[in-house]
C-alpha cells in the first residue's frame, strides 16, 4: 500500500500524486477572515457554518478551523464549532485542519472529530521533549501534523536552518515516536520578501529550495505554507499581492509544495497576470536581480495608484470584442458585466442558443484547458461555472419566448438528467461542467455527487422518473463500475439512455464493454460540448430513432474493429506464415540483366539537378510544421512560418549549389540473385553457382485477413529453380561537409542555420536516392528504359520496383547494412562509415536494395515471434541473444534473460 | 514506541497460514438458558453478586460472568470446540457508561478481569483436548452513547458523552481485561468512530502503563444500505480514522447479514493493508427479531468471502450459534487467507 497522506471526514481523502496541490480553505479561520471572526465573536454559529459550507461547495478539500482570537474562549469556540459542524453531513464530509497556536485548543479539537484531521501545528519551539509529547498525542488521537520549521532558537529563515530543523523533526517523529512519515506536513515558513531589507530578498528562494530539499530527502513528507505572508510589504495593493501569490505558488508547486492555505477566491491565474508585473514578481520571488524590489515597487504604484486608476487599468478588457469579454469573464470568474455582455452577444446572434453554443462554450473550453495545464485551481473553475450560469439565466427567457413563438409551451424543462460520479471515484469536475452545460440548455439536473453506489443511482432514477442517466469517472476502476451499472440497469428493466463520460472512458470501452450489456442506448460522450447534442437527439421523438440506430451501427463497427485489432496482435507460427507467403507467377516473368554486374561508383552529380528532386514535405516536418508541400505555404495557421522557413531554405540552397558546399558521392551494384525461403542468394556471376553473399529478410507473422499474404522481401525475388533474377544495392551521401558547416554556424551562435544546413543535407541525400533510383530503372539496370516521370511526380512512387533500406519497416534488421556495405565496398567508394550501432556517418546518407518486380511494394514486417527470430539467427549465423538485441523493437515476446546470459 | 506482546507474532504467523475463526453470539446462547431475575442476580442458582444495585439485573448479560460463571464458561467452551481460534469475553457492556443503566458501575473491573479469566479457563480446557492454541479477545463494545452525535435534535451541538468520559471508561475496562489475561483487545460494533478513537486512545494509555502493546482488532458496523456507519462515515473514511491504531485486524460485524455486508467488506479489504475480519449476523432478523439463517446458509456466504480473498478472520455476530461457527470453520478450512501487502 503506497504511503499516501490519508485523511477523512465522513468521506475519505487521499493525497495521491494526481492531486498536484491541496488548497486548504481558510475562511473558517478567525485570523484569516474578518467576517468569520465577527461571526464567532458574536456567537453567530449558524452563519459561521454557512461559511464552512460555502468553502466545501467551492471545492475545498480540507477546511482549516482557527479560533485564535483574544476576545473569545478559543477552546470552547473550537469545541462548539466542531460539534455543530459534525451535524452537517455536507460539511463534515471533508477532513478538518485543527489550527491553533495553543496546544490545549488543538487537543480539545482532536477530541471532537471522528475523522482523521490535520493538526496545525506543532514544533520544537519549546524544545524536543514538548514536541515529542505533542507528536505522541497526535498519533494517539489519529491525526496528521503540520510541523513548523521552528526550534528553541526561533523560526527558521535560511535554507540551512529550515532543512536542519525539518530533518531533525523528521528523525524524531519517524524514528523515535513512530509517526508515519506520510502524515507529516512541513511548513518551512513563508516570509515577506521585497521588504527593502536585503536579508529578506532570498526568503522566497530559501522556501522553494527547502521545499525541494524536503521532498527529495525526507521520504513521503509533504510541504505546506501560508502564502499571504509573502506579500506583506505590499499591503493595500491587492493586485500586486495576488500576482505575487500566484507566481510564488506556481514555482512552489513545482518545487513540491503540495498543500497550502490560500484564499482561492482571490488568486489570479498565473497566465492572466500582466506580463510585466509577472516578471517583476518573479524577479523578487526568485531573487533574480539585486534591484528586483525597486523595480517591483516602481511598477507596483502603477498597478495601485488608488482604486479608480486600478479599475481603469483592469477594465482594459472591456474594450475587447464581446466574445473575448465573455471568455475573460469566464476564465477570471467575473460576474460584474456578464449580464450586459451576454445581452450584447444575444443581440448579435441569430438565436439565443447560439450564444451558449458559441462564445460561452468557447470560453469554458479555455477554462478546461487552463485547468488541465495546472494553471487554474478547482475553486476557480467552479467560479467560472457560476459565471456561465448567470449568462445562461439572461438567455433563458429569450429561449422560452422563442419556444412559445414556435408553438411550444414555454418554460418546461427539456428533460431530467441524473448525473453521478460512480462508486469509488471522487472526480467530478467534468461531470459538474456537463451538468452546468445541460442545465444551461434547460435540462433539469439531479446531481447525486461523487462515489454514488449503483443502487442509489437506480433508485433515484426510478423515483424521479429521469429521462437520462449520465455517469462520470476518472480512475480506471470506475470503468468496471460503469459496466456493472449497465448490467444492473438491464437486470432491473431500465430502457432509458445511459451516458458515459470522464477521462478514462472511451468510445471503444463503451462500445465493447458497456453497450453489449444494456439493451437501452449507452452513449459515450467525449466532452461537455457534445452533451447537449447527444441528449437532445436522444430525447427528441423525431431524432431518437435514427440517432440510436446509427449509434448502434457505429458501436458495432467500433467493436468489430477493436476485435480485428486484437486479432492483429496475434502472431502465426512461422510455418503457418510461410505457408501464407506471397506467391508471384514466376514462369511468365523475365527481367533484363543489368548493364553491368558488380559495384560501380557514380560521381557525376550536379547539385542543382539533385535539388530538383527534393521532396519538401519531410523538410517541413523536421521543423514540426505538419502539412504537405506546397499546400503548407498557404496554410491558415502555419503558412506564415512555413513561407519564412522556405525562403531561408531557398536562399541557403542557392549558396549550397553555387558555392558547392556539398560533395555528393554514391555507389551502386547489381548481382544475379534468387530467393531461398526468406533468404536472397547473390551470385558471383551468371552461372549462379558461386554464392557471393546472402541477404536475409524477415516475414510478417501477424494474422492476416483471407487472401492477404504474410510477405517477406524475398518473396519479390524469383526463387531458385525458376527464372534468373537480379538484386541491386546502393549507398548515397550528400557528403561529410555538412557537419563542419553546421559546426561553423554553431560557433557563431547561429543554431538556426546549423539546423537548416543539416536538414537540407538530409534532403539532398534523399533526393539523390530518388534520382539514382530513376537512373537505375532507366539505364543502369534498365528494366524501365522508357519511364518518363518528372521529378515532382516521383514523390508518389508511381514507378516499378522498390528500394527498401535495412533498418526500415520492410527489413528492420540494421545489421544487413554490413552485407550491403561489404558488397559495394561502400566505405572506400563514398566515405560513409557504419557506427557500432549500424548508423551511417555522415548522417545525410541513404542506403538500400533494389528489387525490380512490378508487384513489389513497401510493407512493415511488424512484430515477430521467437520461432522466427531463432530461425533467422540460425540462418545469419548469429547468436539468438544478439539477434534479439538487434530486433528488440519488433519482438512480440520478452526475451528470456537466462538465454541472454547463457549467450554471453 | 512500545514492544508488542508475543501473542501478536504468534497470531500473525497463524493468520498468514490460514483463515482464523472467531466465535459467535453470546446473546442467543444466554437466552437459551432461560435465566430469571434471581439467576441474573445469583440468588436462585450461581454466585451472589457482591456488587449491590437497586436496579433489576435481568438482561445484564455481562453480569453473568460473576453470577453464573460456569454457564458462561460452558458457552465459551462450546465455541472453542466448534473451531474458534479466538473467543471473545462476555464484556460487551462492561463499562461504567453501559453499566450505569443497571447501577453496576462498581462491578466493571471485576466483570472484565473475571470475564477474561473465564474465557481463558474454557480455552485451556479445549486446548487440553486437542492441543490447538486459542486466544482470548477482550471485547470492548460501543457503549450506549455517541460522542459525535447529539441525542437532542434541537441542539445539534450537545453531546451526551465526551471523548474524555469514554476514554476513562474504556481505560478502566481495558485494564480489567488485561489484568484477567486477555491476549488481545477487540473494539467492536463501532457505530460512532469517535467512540472507537477514545477506546484506541485508552488502549494506548493502558499499554504505556503495562509496557507492551496487545494486538488490537477493530470492527465497525455498517448500519444500513447507505453503506455508512451510524455516524455517517464510509468504510474507507472509517479505516483512515482508525488506521493509527495499527490494528491486527480491521473489519465489520453486526447489523447486516453476510451478503449485505459483502460490498462494504470488499471496500475495506481494498484499502486497509492489515488483516481483515468479518463476523456478520445470521442474516437479517425476521418480524419477530429472530435470526432464521441456518449454519449452512451463513457458512456458504462466508465461504464466498474467503473465495474472493477478502478475509483473514471470520466468525458470527447476532443469531449465530456454535453450529454456525462449526459450519463456518468447515467451509473456510483449506481456503487461502487474504494476502496482506
Amino acid at each position: 500500500m503506497t504511503p499516501y497522506l490519508r485523511l477523512s471526514g465522513l468521506e475519505p481523502f487521499v493525497l495521491t500524486p494526481d492531486i498536484p496541490f491541496v488548497n486548504i480553505g481558510e475562511r473558517t479561520n478567525v485570523t484569516g477572515s474578518a467576517r468569520f471572526r465577527k461571526l464567532i465573536v458574536n456567537r453567530d454559529y449558524a452563519a459561521a457554518l454557512e461559511v464552512a459550507r460555502d468553502q466545501v461547495e467551492n471545492g475545498a478539500q480540507i477546511i482549516d478551523i482557527n479560533m485564535d482570537e483574544g476576545l473569545i474562549d478559543s477552546k470552547s469556540a473550537m469545541v462548539e464549532f466542531l460539534n455543530l459542524l459534525a451535524a452537517e453531513p455536507d460539511i463534515a464530509r471533508v477532513p478538518v485542519m485543527i489550527d491553533s497556536s495553543k496546544w490545549e485548543v488543538i487537543e480539545a479539537g482532536l477530541k471532537c472529530v471522528q475523522g482523521k484531521p490535520v493538526v496545525n501545528s506543532i514544533s520544537m519551539k519549546e524544545g524536543e521533549a514538548a514536541f515529542r509529547h505533542q507528536a505522541e498525542l497526535c498519533l494517539a488521537y489519529g491525526a496528521a501534523v503540520v510541523v513548523m520549521a521552528f526550534d528553541e532558537a526561533g523560526q527558521a529563515d535560511s535554507f540551512a536552518r529550515k532543512t536542519e530543523i525539518c530533518a531533525r523533526a523528521y528523525r524524531i517523529l519517524v524514528e523515535e515516536v513512530g509517526f508515519p512519515p506520510e502524515d507529516i506536513i512541513f511548513d518551512p515558513n513563508i516570509f515577506a520578501v521585497a521588504t527593502g531589507i536585503e536579508e529578506h530578498n532570498n526568503y522566497g528562494v530559501d522556501f522553494l529550495e527547502a521545499t525541494r530539499w524536503i521532498r527529495q530527502n525526507l521520504p513521503h513528507a509533504h510541504v505546506s505554507g501560508g502564502v499571504s505572508n509573502l506579500s506583506f510589504s505590499f499591503r493595500g495593493n491587492d493586485t500586486v499581492r495576488e500576482a505575487m501569490h500566484a507566481v510564488f505558488l506556481y514555482h512552489a508547486i513545482q518545487a513540491g509544495m503540495d498543500m497550502g492555505i490560500v484564499n482561492a477566491g482571490q488568486l489570479v491565474v498565473y497566465d492572466q497576470i500582466d506580463p510585466e508585473l509577472r516578471e517583476a514578481c518573479e524577479d523578487v520571488v526568485l531573487n533574480r536581480r539585486t534591484d528586483g524590489t525597486d523595480r517591483l515597487l516602481e511598477i507596483a504604484d502603477r498597478f495601485k495608484g488608488g482604486a479608480r486608476e486600478e479599475k481603469l487599468r483592469d477594465l482594459a478588457w472591456r474594450d475587447w470584442p464581446v466574445e473575448k469579454r465573455l471568455e475573460h469573464a469566464l476564465v477570471n470568474g467575473i460576474t460584474e458585466f456578464i449580464e450586459a455582455d451576454t445581452e450584447a452577444a444575444r443581440q448579435l446572434a441569430d438565436r439565443p442558443l447560439h450564444v451558449i453554443e458559441g462564445p460561452l462554450m468557447a470560453g469554458m473550453n479555455v477554462v478546461g484547458d487552463l485547468f488541465g495545464a495546472g494553471k487554474m485551481f478547482l475553486p476557480q473553475v467552479v467560479k467560472s461555472a457560476r459565471v456561465m450560469k448567470q449568462a445562461v439565466a439572461v438567455l433563458l427567457p429569450y429561449m422560452d419566448a422563442e419556444k412559445l413563438a414556435n408553438g411550444g409551451e414555454g418554460r418546461q424543462t427539456a428533460g431530467k438528467v441524473l448525473m453521478a460520479t460512480v462508486k469509488g471515484d471522487v472526480h467530478d469536475i467534468g461531470k459538474n461542467i456537463v451538468g452546468v452545460v445541460l442545465a444551461c440548455n434547460n435540462y433539469e439536473i439531479i446531481d447525486l455527487g461523487v462515489m454514488v453506489p449503483p443502487q442509489k443511482i437506480l433508485q433515484v432514477a426510478r423515483e424521479e422518473k429521469v429521462d437520462v442517466i449520465g455517469l462520470s469517472g476518472l480512475i480506471t476502476p470506475s470503468l468496471d463500475e460503469m459496466v456493472h451499472l449497465a448490467s444492473e440497469m438491464q437486470r432491473e428493466g431500465f430502457t432509458l439512455p445511459l451516458l458515459i463520460g470522464g477521462a478514462t472512458t472511451s468510445k471503444v470501452h463503451t462500445a465493447v464493454k458497456i453497450a453489449p450489456r444494456y439493451a437501452g442506448p449507452a452513449v459515450y460522450v467525449l466532452d461537455a460540448s457534445r452533451a447537449v447534442g447527444v441528449v437532445s437527439a436522444l430525447l427528441s421523438p423525431e431524432q431518437q430513432g435514427p440517432f440510436i440506430a446509427s449509434l448502434r451501427d457505429e458501436y458495432r463497427e467500433v467493436a468489430e474493429r477493436h476485435e480485428r485489432n486484437e486479432r492483429a496482435k496475434q502472431r502465426l507460427p512461422l510455418a503457418q506464415a510461410r505457408a501464407n507467403a506471397l506467391r508471384l507467377d514466376w514462369q511468365a516473368y523475365a527481367v533484363p540483366a543489368p548493364k553491368r554486374l558488380g559495384a560501380q561508383v557514380i560521381d557525376d552529380w550536379d547539385l542543382a539537378e539533385i535539388a530538383r528532386y527534393i521532396d519538401w514535405t519531410p523538410f517541413f516536418q523536421t521543423w514540426e510544421l505538419k502539412g504537405s508541400y506546397p499546400k503548407i505555404l498557404n496554410d491558415e495557421k502555419q503558412g506564415e512560418a512555413a513561407r519564412a522557413l522556405f525562403a531561408d531554405a531557398q536562399e541557403m540552397l542557392q549558396r549550397i549549389i553555387t558555392e558547392r558546399w556539398f560533395g555528393p558521392r554514391a555507389v551502386v551494384g547489381f548481382w544475379p540473385a534468387n530467393a531461398v525461403g526468406e533468404d536472397i542468394r547473390l551470385f558471383a556471376d551468371e552461372t549462379r553457382t558461386k554464392t557471393l553473399a546472402t541477404l536475409h529478410t524477415l516475414r510478417q507473422q501477424h494474422a492476416k485477413r483471407e487472401g492477404r499474404p504474410n510477405v517477406a522481401l524475398a518473396d519479390f525475388v524469383a526463387p531458385e529453380g525458376t527464372v534468373p533474377d537480379y538484386v541491386g544495392g546502393f549507398v548515397v551521401t550528400a557528403g561529410p561537409e555538412e557537419a563542419a558547416i553546421a559546426a561553423r554556424f554553431d560557433e557563431k551562435n547561429d543554431n538556426y542555420s546549423a539546423i537548416l544546413v543539416k536538414a537540407l543535407a538530409d534532403r539532398f541525400a534523399e533526393a539523390m536516392a530518388e534520382m539514382l533510383h530513376q537512373r537505375v530503372r532507366r539505364e543502369l539496370w534498365g528494366y524501365a528504359e522508357g519511364e518518363q516521370f518528372a521529378p515532382d511526380e516521383l514523390v508518389g512512387e508511381p514507378y516499378r520496383g522498390i528500394r527498401p533500406a535495412p533498418g526500415y519497416p520492410a527489413q528492420p534488421d540494421h545489421t544487413e547494412k554490413l552485407t550491403l556495405f561489404r558488397l559495394l565496398d561502400a566505405e572506400a567508394a563514398t566515405g560513409v562509415e557504419l557506427t557500432e550501432s549500424m548508423a551511417m556517418w555522415p548522417g545525410s546518407s541513404v542506403s538500400g536494395l533494389y528489387i525490380g518486380h512490378p508487384d513489389s511494394y513497401y510493407f512493415g514486417v511488424a512484430k515477430v515471434e521467437r520461432d522466427q527470430v531463432a530461425d533467422y539467427a540460425a540462418r545469419k549465423g548469429m547468436d539468438l541473444a544478439e539477434a534479439e538485441r538487434w530486433l528488440a523493437p519488433i519482438l512480440n515476446y520478452i526475451p528470456s534473460p537466462s538465454a541472454a546470459l547463457a549467450a554471453e | 514506541m512500545l514492544d508488542h506482546s508475543p501473542r501478536l507474532s504468534q497470531l500473525a504467523i497463524l493468520a498468514r497460514e490460514r483463515i482464523l475463526i472467531l466465535d459467535g453470539a453470546m446473546g442467543t446462547q444466554i437466552q437459551n438458558l432461560g435465566l430469571s431475575e434471581e439467576d441474573y442476580g445469583g440468588h436462585g442458582s450461581g454466585h451472589v453478586c457482591r456488587h449491590h444495585s437497586e436496579h433489576p439485573q435481568k438482561g445484564n448479560n455481562d453480569l453473568l460472568i460473576l453470577t453464573q460463571p460456569q454457564a458462561i464458561e460452558d458457552i465459551h467452551f462450546r465455541y472453542a470446540m466448534a473451531g474458534a481460534d479466538i473467543v471473545e469475553t462476555n464484556t460487551f457492556s462492561a463499562t461504567t457508561i453501559a453499566q450505569a443503566d443497571y447501577g453496576m458501575e462498581n462491578a466493571v473491573h471485576d466483570l472484565n478481569a473475571e470475564g477474561a479469566r473465564i474465557v481463558r479457563r474454557a480455552l485451556d480446557r479445549a486446548t487440553a483436548m486437542d492441543g490447538r492454541p486459542r486466544f482470548v479477545a477482550g471485547a470492548v463494545g460501543p457503549t450506549n452513547r455517541t460522542a459525535s452525535l447529539s441525542p437532542d435534535v434541537n441542539d445539534p451541538g450537545y453531546r451526551a458523552v465526551t471523548f474524555d468520559d469514554l476514554r476513562i471508561a474504556y481505560g478502566q475496562q481495558v485494564r480489567g481485561l488485561v489484568a484477567g489475561g486477555a491476549d488481545l483487545i477487540l473494539i467492536e460494533t463501532i457505530f460512532d468512530t469517535l467512540n472507537a478513537k477514545a477506546a484506541i486512545f485508552a488502549c494506548f494509555e493502558v499499554f504505556a502503563e503495562t509496557g507492551y502493546r496487545l494486538p488490537l482488532m477493530i470492527s465497525g458496523t455498517i448500519t444500513d444500505a447507505s453503506g455508512r456507519t451510524l455516524s455517517g462515515q464510509t468504510p474507507t473514511a472509517f479505516w483512515h480514522s482508525v488506521a493509527h491504531a495499527r490494528p491486527f485486524t480491521v473489519g465489520l460485524n453486526c447489523a447486516l447479514g453476510a451478503s449485505a455486508m459483502r460490498p462494504h467488506l470488499a471496500e475495506l479489504a481494498g484499502v486497509a493493508p492489515t488483516f481483515i475480519c468479518a463476523y456478520p449476523n445470521a442474516g437479517l432478523p425476521n418480524a419477530f427479531g429472530q435470526y432464521d439463517e441456518g449454519p449452512d446458509e451463513t457458512a456458504a456466504q462466508i465461504a464466498g468471502f474467503a473465495r474472493e480473498g477478502l478475509v483473514n478472520v471470520v466468525g458470527g455476530c447476532c443469531g449465530t450459534t456454535p453450529e454456525h461457527i462449526k459450519a463456518i470453520a468447515d467451509a473456510v478450512a483449506g481456503q487461502a487467507p487474504r494476502i496482506v501487502t
